[in-house]
């Protein structure tokens, strides 16, 4: 069994940290997560919970899974990661219900809703199937803290230009007029798309097409 | 009757999956190249999110809320999904091969469609009745088709006048197209609400 899967040539930690952060960072550079990082970013508050959030669940998600990782049939390995993380997601649901009634009543849906957040099961995909518990949970936490620094960046500009406050406390002079797009979709749909424009041209390097990966699949299904 | 016409509608228009609620925003911007692509992908979401929310609605009122099982409703409704596609998937294969061809490759992907499992949540959020289900599973279906078909022209046409600067390439021209679809969608704010 123990063969089943071909290794990943394991690199030092810190590199899997700037990885995740940085240079692979799952929102800007491969557009995973993207549905959450956009609905409920229009407040601070949203965006750090959201960010927590899914950090924490890709955590314990890409442990389990790399813990079971040789007895996990190949064809049922979707099926394997819905169980685990739907598993967290419901734990982090029922905690939110329970602290955090009002951060859990505006986020809806969007919290459940992290079960089928790419990144989560892009991580177990691709890293914590073929590595040993503490490089994916290295791996994980690095992608979990570059998604919650999107968010953060996201809803923090969001906040201040659509209501001008900022953790609801008013930082903003009472000339400010509330620009009230940003706090809808077509703000975030704009602002992520500057940020994705910063942050590449920065990094100086795009692959062929900027082809994403749910588009490299369809390429090689169809 | 206009219950039933006020939910498509709103469902369809002002209150769009993609451009308002921001679900399934992996497809629209990953299978959008082509508008044969993005039709197959937009075909294939109307038929798994229709029958996935009639059957979710089904457990999760029969079966689930009897037997006070509502905190795992989340494992139940994602399995349900997951299995469904695996089920759609074979009995295409066997049974429907021209349906199949057209777009049996976009179904695995649907089960991570954050768009088919948002569905199901709304409705249980909402309380609807199962008619009302499935005339708010086909609006919201539809109204992908809609945004993934216009973002597909939009981006076939866009090819036509050259590249974007380049770290715009790709996801970030996608994304700002979104935004100003997004931006026309709202004028349809006040038309129906739900």
């Amino acid at each position: 069994m123990g063969s089943q899967w071909h290794r990943l040539t394991y690199t030092k930690p810190y590199v899997l940290l700037k990885d995740g952060i940085w240079r692979k960072n799952s929102v800007v550079g491969s557009s995973l997560g993207i549905c959450s990082a956009l609905a409920v970013t229009n407040r601070l508050e949203n965006g750090i919970a959201m960010g927590l959030a899914v950090t924490f669940v890709v955590m314990v998600a890409s442990i389990v899974t790399s813990m079971i990782r040789d007895y996990i049939p190949l064809r049922l390995r979707m099926i394997a990661y819905m169980v685990i993380i739907s598993t967290f997601v419901i734990a982090v649901d029922i905690f939110f219900k329970g602290f955090f009634p009002d951060i859990s009543r505006s986020l809806g849906p969007y919290l459940p809703l992290i079960i089928t957040n790419c990144l989560i099961m892009g991580r177990c995909e691709s890293f914590a199937l073929k590595s040993a518990p503490g490089f994916s949970l290295i791996d994980a936490f690095s992608h979990g803290l570059g998604y919650t620094f999107t968010l953060l960046i996201l809803s923090a500009v969001r906040e201040v230009l659509a209501f001008g406050t900022l953790l609801n406390v008013s930082v903003v002079g009472a000339a400010w007029t509330n620009w009230m797009v940003m706090a809808m979709a077509p703000g975030g749909f704009f602002l992520l798309a500057v940020i994705v424009w910063v942050v590449r041209s920065m990094q100086g390097e795009i692959d062929e097409a900027g082809a994403t990966p749910t588009e490299k699949t369809v390429m090689e299904a169809a | 009757m206009s219950d039933t016409l006020n939910i498509f509608l709103a469902s369809v228009l002002t209150h769009n999956i993609v451009l308002v609620y921001i679900l399934g925003m992996c497809p629209a911007i990953g299978v959008s190249k082509n508008l044969k692509t993005a039709m197959g992908m937009g075909t294939a979401v109307i038929f798994v999110v229709t029958i996935t929310s009639l059957i979710n609605w089904l457990i999760y009122n029969l079966i689930l809320v009897p037997t006070g099982g509502e905190i795992i409703s989340l494992m139940v409704f994602i399995i349900t999904i997951a299995a469904t596609v695996q089920l759609l998937e074979m009995l295409l294969e066997k049974y429907l091969p021209m349906l199949y061809s057209a777009f049996g490759v976009f179904l695995p992907l649907i089960t991570v469609n954050c768009a088919v499992l948002g569905v199901t949540l709304f409705l249980v959020l909402r309380e609807y009745t199962l008619f009302q289900t499935l005339v708010f599973a086909l609006g919201t279906s539809a109204g992908f088709f809609l945004a993934i078909t216009l973002v597909a022209g939009i981006r076939e046409k866009f090819d036509l006048i050259g590249d974007p600067p380049k770290g715009l390439q790709g996801p970030g021209i996608v994304m700002i197209m979104l935004g100003i679809l997004a931006l026309g969608f709202m004028g349809f704010g006040g038309m129906v609400d739900l």
